[in-house]
């Protein structure tokens, strides 16, 4: 991997996580309402850390839940390597709730696209919200976040790669060259 | 992750890995079909032709369902009501269906052998649900499914295939495919319903139900099929339950609970007694639930296979 710079090292990742977790309750009125929705596969870790510092704040127990979007995404067909299904496991009616949707990176948006075609098929949520820990910009659909960690100009040969403690070894957000190694 | 055939003809030959990718993606499926809305865009835009040139109510019903829960395009087309009834040939009828521009074919057909004439012939992926006495892996798969479902895992247990296994297509599969995946097999029956050199297959034969039942974890109990042989392989139906039908007594007789399960339709009290069938041992209606999930699993990894 060449790392072409960090935009966000261990520290900084804590502390932004920390800031989006009262964001999101700041705008809600408190967490009696929501739900957290990661998008698999990073989506997933980033809900399950949100959802630590909301019920440290908060001293409530908070229905978190996680989407596999393969089966919605538009360029299926396009794909060189078939995705392998991780499947959906939101074990809580998301009807009337206030859906907080976790990703990590917002690009073109098509992946967000994918995620509300694939949460409105499980009912009808109050609202859903969008939080990403980094958005880098060059959007092709109609979308933009809620709650950002951080706002990243980025070129579109460069790459933004969220590295999590529990697949990578380390929480950072860097910077790779495109055409990876 | 990819399957290593665009096409799904049968189990003899197909990889553990292969196999464990349908059963694994089926996973995801299952989920779906507890879902208010039970449907996934993934296959708009597809359209597939379910080409039925034998009867079938629970496999052709389960592959539409399967397809429209995929949002496919579905044409229907059944052997009665078409021009095969005035002397086309199947490579016509097909050549004439691959114009329109379909892109997969279900096929059920008496001969074996005739899906993979079909994938030599034209360009859509074609599934098996059913090719004479040979492959029906379809079939096959649902029950492993099932199998690793109830068990746990499928290496290491015993399933015994009960009845009528030279007419069958569901024993053939199921032997292929649960070898693959480390299983012991075996089967049981009259000696008329048996084929000779099932042992070259590597399985074992019981002409006693009382030790395949004290044998097996799992008892895969399949239907007589009269319409095939014209009855003439065994003196009646009434003996044929005598001496091979599964039923309570005989369950109870051993100490462990065993797994029952039948691909349908069931003769009741003729293979399977009706409590048996009915009983708390029996997995054949989630048969037919998981049927649903791991034709989508087929469906999705043939249908996005590039």
């Amino acid at each position: 991997m060449n790392i072409k710079s960090r935009l966000i090292d261990h520290q900084g990742f804590q502390r932004t996580l920390t800031r989006l977790a009262h964001e999101i309750l700041e705008l809600n009125k408190g967490s009696e309402t929501i739900a957290l929705v990661g998008i698999r596969t990073r989506g997933e870790f980033l809900a399950r850390r949100l959802a630590e510092k909301i019920q440290e704040i908060e001293h409530r127990e908070l229905q978190v839940g996680f989407l596999d979007i393969t089966l919605y995404r538009d360029d299926l067909r396009g794909k060189l390597n078939q995705p392998i299904l991780k499947g959906t496991d939101i074990m809580f009616d998301i009807a009337g709730k206030n859906i907080i949707l976790i990703d990590d990176v917002l690009y073109t948006g098509r992946t967000v696209r994918a995620a509300l075609d694939a949460l409105i098929d499980l009912g009808r949520p109050a609202t859903i919200q969008l939080a990403v820990l980094v958005d880098r910009g060059h959007r092709e659909l109609p979308i933009k976040a809620d709650f950002i960690g951080k706002n990243c100009p980025t070129s579109p040969n460069e790459e933004v790669r969220v590295l999590m403690q529990e697949i990578d070894g380390e929480d950072a957000v860097v910077l790779v060259e495109k055409g990876r190694a | 992750m990819a399957l290593a055939s665009r096409h799904l003809l049968g189990l003899e030959g197909m990889s553990k890995q292969d196999i464990q990718l349908i059963l694994d993606t089926a996973t995801s499926f299952r989920e779906i079909l507890d879902r208010p809305i039970k449907k996934v865009p993934t296959l708009q835009g597809k359209t597939i032709v379910n080409l039925f040139f034998e009867s079938s109510t629970r496999t052709r019903t389960s592959f539409e369902l399967a397809e429209r829960r995929l949002s496919a395009d579905v044409v229907n087309f059944s052997a009665e009501a078409s021009s095969v009834r005035k002397g086309e040939s199947l490579k016509d009828t097909v050549r004439n269906l691959e114009m329109m521009k379909i892109d997969m074919v279900v096929i059920r057909h008496a001969a074996a052998g005739a899906a993979h004439f079909l994938s030599r012939v034209i360009d859509a992926n074609i599934i098996n649900a059913g090719d004479g006495s040979h492959e029906h892996p379809t079939q096959a798969l649902l029950d492993m499914y099932t199998l690793r479902e109830k068990l746990g895992a499928i290496e290491g247990h015993h399933v015994c295939i009960v009845g009528d296994i030279s007419h069958s297509r569901v024993a053939l599969s199921n032997i292929y495919g649960l070898q693959t995946m480390g299983a012991r097999v075996s089967v049981c029956g009259p000696k008329t319903l048996i084929p000779r050199c099932i042992d070259q297959l590597g399985v074992q034969v019981y002409y006693n139900i009382d030790d395949a039942i004290r044998d097996a974890d799992v008892l895969n109990v399949l239907r007589i099929q009269n319409e095939r042989h014209g009855g003439t392989l065994f003196p009646t139906t009434r003996e044929y339950r005598r001496y091979f039908g599964v039923t309570r007594e005989r369950l109870e007789a051993s100490k462990k609970k065993i797994l029952i399960m039948h691909p349908g339709p069931i003769n009741r009290d003729v293979e399977l007694s009706a409590d048996v069938a009915d009983g708390e041992q029996s997995v054949i209606l989630q048969q037919v639930l998981n049927g649903v999930a791991i034709r989508m699993s087929i469906l999705y990894l043939l249908g996005t296979h590039t």
